[in-house]
């Protein structure tokens, strides 16, 4: 019995118990998973080709320093889709026979760039334009590497900021045209701001696919982070330089996973809270005298 | 019939939603500063005539003259007309990003073009006179049910409206909460101001009204001041609705 008055302070005696057997399972996985790898036959060549560490500090410095390529590429694009996504997704909400071309060309867009593998674009477009000759248009691969990453990802973008803006209850709307503001101010005042707070996490969730894609690029001759651990691989036949770039992926994405997962808690807390205040709120409004 | 200096005409207004007539030949005619209470039955099309007066549906036939310019005309600048109507809802429809103070003069400074000082000044005035300074930067979410409602009231009054159509206001809000709001809207009724209101609070409606009408089936099947509407009503359907009313003890 006087265990139950436990959890007041610290984990009490059953939360001391589980958190015992959930570490103590976890110890035995691990460490069971731990033995059979390291005794099986292929570890030591593994361990040789994969795990090097003096590769990998030789490389780690090296694949870092392109990895700047990639954080420009990823920036740059991020601006860009951001703005076309959010472009792209008010013009196929916008009312009225005129407008049906404008929805249809946005709509085939957003689907042929979400069908269209996303090598395929960079191919074309890195390849192919440059190849044309055409006067004035760049050759530049960062360019096109740049221009393909936001055509393909502000087609997903558009999609996430729709759904938002389709999430914003059509009263809001109503209320916003009774007081005579035009759609368009409906949208840029209204709807657009409460539809972006709420696509928040999905939008970092693209991001982080993002960031990954920008070694794609890579295949147009860009030297950024995965070329240039194909570079240091094939000079050594070691992997562990593939190795030290993931492991420069993971450790930026990561806080952006977690990130993700903080604003998703907060948003649900935030409607648990505010439901809490409403009501309390109500409760004092009771006890005090009409104005 | 058509006044030119009534403040509201409908003429043989026709709505339907697919199959259902909501509205099946609605006349009104509003005079400045009068005050109409619209009751009956949900269902019986009390909120769309209001919906179609503000222009939020359209119609499917009939005329609406405000100040003696038909609104319902082709090629009618919609924005311009709401501008001049304003409306409140029964679920308030406050915009929740932001503060009880720029809810009141979005319509202000984005329609009309105010500058944010005038637009804040004329609004710290209209919250005041409603008691909700002290909530002026508060967001939406932090203010009961009967203070979001008076914003939304005081965010319709900013726009400096000919005509105010009430969307039964206080359906949404816990009993103890209905008094304060309706004490807006008998202080408004009091300052002049021409209203639509619908609504379910018979002594409400028997106390501030100019004039009640009784909707069924998509029409106003009577229409008289108060004492003669909630004291003898003409016609039986009139009678049993307000009876049912009384049995519920709303009246």
């Amino acid at each position: 019995m006087r265990a139950t008055r436990g959890p007041r302070f610290g984990l009490g005696a059953e939360g001391a118990r589980a958190l015992l057997i959930a570490a103590g399972s976890t110890a035995v996985v691990f460490g069971v998973l731990a033995v059979v790898a390291v005794n099986s036959s292929g570890w030591p060549l593994f361990q040789e080709k994969f795990l090097n560490g003096p590769v990998f500090w030789e490389a780690l410095p090296k694949v870092l320093g392109k990895f700047w390529i990639n954080v420009q590429l990823f920036l740059i694009a991020e601006v860009l889709i951001l703005v076309l996504g959010l472009l792209l997704a008010v013009l196929r909400s916008l009312p009225g026979p005129v407008f049906f071309p404008v929805r249809l060309l946005a709509t085939l867009y957003v689907d042929l760039f979400r069908a269209v593998p996303g090598i395929l674009v960079i191919f074309m477009l890195g390849f192919g334009i440059p190849a044309l000759r055409i006067p004035g248009v760049p050759k530049d691969q960062f360019f096109w590497a740049v221009v393909s990453l936001t055509l393909l990802y502000s087609a997903y973008v558009s999609e996430v900021y729709r759904a938002g803006i389709e999430s914003i209850h059509p009263s809001q709307t109503a209320a916003a045209r009774s007081l005579g503001l035009s759609h368009a101010q409906t949208l840029r005042y209204v709807v657009v701001p409460q539809a972006v707070r709420r696509v928040v996490p999905p939008l970092l969730n693209d991001f982080i696919g993002l960031q990954k894609d920008t070694v794609l690029v890579s295949f147009l001759g860009v030297v950024e982070i995965f070329n240039e651990a194909g570079i240091l691989e094939s000079a050594r036949f070691n992997f562990t330089p593939y190795l030290a770039t993931a492991l420069v992926f993971v450790v930026v994405t990561l806080p952006l996973a977690r990130l993700t997962d903080v604003l998703l808690q907060r948003e649900k807390n935030g409607r648990i809270a505010s439901g809490g205040s409403r009501s309390a709120a109500a409760m004092q409004r009771v006890s005090q005298p009409l104005p | 019939m058509t006044g030119t200096g009534a403040a509201l005409v409908v003429e043989d207004i026709w709505k339907s939603f697919g199959q259902l007539d909501v509205l099946c030949g609605i006349d009104l005619e509003v005079a400045e500063h009068e005050v109409i209470a619209l009751i009956g039955a949900s269902g019986s099309g009390k909120s769309t005539l209001l919906r179609c007066i503000n222009l939020i549906e359209p119609v499917d036939a009939g005329r609406i003259l405000i100040k003696g310019e038909e609104i319902t005309a082709k090629g009618v600048n919609v924005d311009r007309i709401r501008r001049r109507i304003g409306i409140v809802f029964q679920s308030f429809n406050l915009f929740p990003h932001m503060r009880v103070m720029d809810n009141v003069t979005l319509g202000p400074r984005k329609v009309l073009g105010r500058s944010a000082a005038d637009a804040e000044t004329a609004a710290m005035v209209l919250l005041e006179r409603f008691g909700l300074a002290e909530k002026a930067r508060d967001y939406p979410d932090r203010l009961s049910g009967g203070q979001q409602q008076r914003v939304a009231i005081v965010r319709a009054l900013a726009m400096q409206p000919d005509l105010l159509l009430l969307d039964e206001v206080t359906s949404a809000l816990d009993p103890e909460l209905v008094a304060e709001v309706l004490n807006v809207i008998r202080e408004l009724a009091a300052g002049g101001m021409t209203m639509l209101i619908a609504t379910h609070e018979m002594g409400f409606a028997r106390d501030i009204a100019s004039r009640v009408c009784f909707l069924d089936g998509g029409r106003i099947l009577e229409q008289g001041s108060p004492r003669q509407m909630f004291g003898e009503p003409h016609e039986a359907r009139t009678r049993q609705f307000l009876n049912r009313i009384i049995e519920a003890g709303r009246l």
